[in-house]
């Protein structure tokens, strides 16, 4: 019976790490169907970390922290539209400085927000709600059902992505964008209008990852606290072949990868925990490079569409 | 041209201070207050100098490590995983080579960066050639796998011993890079990375691969029809790439840290693109870059004593010269565009009857 009691903790820790991945994954695979690299979604995520904290802080309720989380890091997501869409420049160019960017702005407004070397204030977090009856169940009540909120939506979020990319005009739409702008734009689809849409999505979700990192697995603020996370998904992406369940199933192999890593670690066994945390990303190249079968991104992916 | 090649980037920096002055007035500081500390605290007295160039000799080779890459049409985003390698090499020879004199061991363990970086980011190129992987994600990835894997050896095999710190034996005297300005921290360091700069502008100017090179950047279906190798090619600017990289990382532990440990670079990789980017990718413009970020990076330090202004605006206003370098483009597309239309219209209203025959 232990040995099940230690396998449900797993999975339930699986699950809580997977979740940032998962969400943010969502949006990102929205904006990279219409040819887009958003590698700034680690600054967006920054981003929505601190403005959930601060939101929680000033509204009283987790909940109003995380859509203000979703708000700002949207208004970050606009400046990468604008300067990716619009003004045509090199996207890795721009994801990049929205990194640095997010980097800069988080960090000094947290010191000028909750103050140095003090203690970061008490913020509403998210708790754990146990699903009634589905909790008590064994095994799978302890690995599934006593999460937060936040976890339950990403998990019911994949199928919606999936069904709205796969099944609904929208999806196609935006798929097609990625695929061939130029054709779209003979029959009269809105080839900018798709993609500062789906950078939208992208900034959203991040900005409601973020505000899981900060809200959800911990209750305050740290200095670059999304630590990596934003590229983690940028892998999730491309191991997930660019779909949303795909994305579901990296996310939890990732996490795997993390929740092993800390019991290893804690556990103090001879095996290096550092080669665990390689694996996601060395999990990603072998997927590109076509060993775990071939992740291939959209045609136009990466490249600025011009109209003229 | 050179004006306007020079007015770009001029204009971008005073933006970008503009934006960061904003800011520091937001947060309830006087940005003159703050901006005078800061270029007290980078350039006022030959200590404050030699620290600005201190930081500027990394973000040197990372800035040519993108910029290298860029010419031959790749984007090197591995920059801070080559660093890391390039000084696990270094660090190796420099520690467990033993009984060299100088003249030898020194060069040995700087030759020993750069193939560490080289190889690195060779690594990218080969996936890339070989099974199409593209190299925006690889090299990304590879970073995360070499952070980890310098974290492994600091733990584990290359502890100092007896082992309670997480991090390696200093290098030894014969493997350090002396100090070029007595009193100071500047290092011999600062004038390799000018020989890396001299060997970037003559390699890419002046030798027939370098040519090769560029041509590949521009037009690879051209370059292919001329009976240039574009797989050859990609394979090699990827090893300099990484290679420049890896002077980097090297750079920093012989001659700052002499020792290594984990996350020991601040971002220098990422920081690189930003310095290629402003200096346009040209020798000099990466010189002149690379100085401007150290003097944002070694002044921050005096601005947060004195004016209380967190070190982390200098990423804001990085970020902000950015996007005002590739906004730059557009800009003078749309106003030559209103230019164009403006001369058409009033040459149509000398015509006197272009329009009334509609």
């Amino acid at each position: 019976m232990e040995i099940l009691t230690a396998i449900a903790k797993f999975i339930a820790a699986d699950l809580r790490t997977a979740t940032p991945l998962i969400l943010a994954g969502i949006g990102l695979v929205f904006s990279a169907r219409a040819g887009l690299v958003n590698i700034g979604v680690e600054g967006m995520m920054l981003v929505g970390a601190l403005s959930a904290v601060a939101g929680s802080w000033w509204f009283g309720s987790a909940m109003l922290g995380t859509l203000f989380a979703m708000f700002t890091a949207s208004i970050i997501a606009l400046i990468f539209a604008y300067l990716s869409v619009t003004v045509k420049a090199d996207q890795i160019v721009v994801g990049t400085a929205i990194n640095i960017l997010g980097l800069g702005l988080t960090t000094t407004l947290a010191r000028t927000l909750f103050g140095l070397n003090t203690a970061p204030p008490d913020v509403a977090s998210f708790e754990i709600i146990a699903i009634p009856g589905l909790s008590k169940i064994p095994f799978f009540g302890q690995a599934f059902f006593q999460q937060n909120a936040l976890v339950y939506l990403a998990l019911i979020l994949v199928p919606i992505a999936s069904f709205i990319m796969f099944k609904t005009d929208i999806g196609l739409k935006v798929r097609a964008v990625g695929e061939h702008p130029k054709a779209c734009d003979t029959v009269g689809i809105n080839v900018y209008l798709v993609r500062y849409v789906t950078i939208l999505i992208s900034g959203l979700f991040s900005g409601l990852a973020g505000a899981y990192v900060s809200l959800g697995l911990l209750s305050f603020f740290t200095e670059n606290m999304i630590a990596g996370r934003g590229f983690m998904v940028l892998a999730a992406v491309v191991f997930g072949k660019y779909t949303p369940r795909g994305v579901l199933f990296a996310g939890i192999i990732f996490g795997a990868a993390e929740a092993i890593q800390f019991r290893l670690q804690a556990a103090g066994t001879a095996i290096p925990f550092q080669f665990l945390l390689m694996l996601p990303y060395a999990l990603t190249i072998f997927a590109l490079a076509g060993f775990v079968g071939k992740s291939r991104g959209p045609a136009a992916m990466s490249k600025p569409y011009d109209k003229d | 041209m050179l004006l306007k090649k020079l007015g770009i980037p001029f204009v971008a920096v005073l933006a970008a201070l503009l934006v960061g002055a904003g800011v520091i007035k937001f947060i309830g500081v006087d940005p003159l207050t703050a901006y005078k500390s800061l270029f007290m605290g980078s350039l006022s007295n030959k200590n404050a100098i030699a620290e600005t160039l201190v930081k500027t000799t990394p973000l040197v080779f990372t800035a040519l490590s993108y910029a290298f890459a860029a010419r031959c049409g790749l984007v090197n985003l591995g920059a801070e995983g080559q660093l890391y390698i390039g000084a696990i090499f270094s660090t190796t020879v420099a520690i467990y080579l033993t009984g060299l004199p100088m003249i030898i061991h020194l060069p040995m363990a700087i030759i020993a960066g750069f193939v560490g970086g080289g190889l690195w980011g060779l690594l990218a190129g080969w996936l890339k050639v070989r099974f199409g992987a593209a190299e925006v994600i690889t090299t990304i990835m590879l970073n995360y796998i070499a952070t980890h894997f310098l974290s492994y050896l600091v733990t584990g095999p290359m502890i100092e011993p007896p082992g309670s710190f997480p991090q390696t034996a200093q290098a030894q005297l014969s493997a350090i890079l002396p100090k070029i300005l007595p009193g100071t921290r500047l290092h011999a360091g600062f004038l390799v990375a000018l020989l890396a700069i001299v060997f970037y502008y003559y390699f890419l100017w002046k030798t027939t691969t370098g040519y090769e090179t560029r041509v590949v950047g521009l037009n690879p279906t051209a370059a292919e029809y001329a009976g240039i190798n574009p797989t050859k090619n990609a394979l090699l600017a990827m090893f300099i790439a990484g290679g420049f990289a890896g002077l980097a990382g090297t750079c920093e532990i012989l001659g700052i840290q002499l020792r290594m440990f984990q996350n020991f670079s601040p971002g220098y990789g990422f920081d690189g693109i930003a310095v290629a980017l402003l200096g346009g990718g040209a020798p000099v413009g990466i010189l002149i870059a690379g100085i401007l970020f150290g003097i944002l990076r070694s002044g921050a330090n005096m601005m947060q004593m004195l004016a209380k202004v967190p070190i982390a605006i200098i990423y804001i206003i990085q970020a902000f010269v950015i996007f005002f370098v590739i906004s730059s483009g557009f800009f003078e597309k749309v106003y030559n565009k209103r230019k164009l239309e403006k001369i058409a219209r009033q040459g149509g209203n000398k015509d006197g009857n272009s329009n009334s025959d509609r």
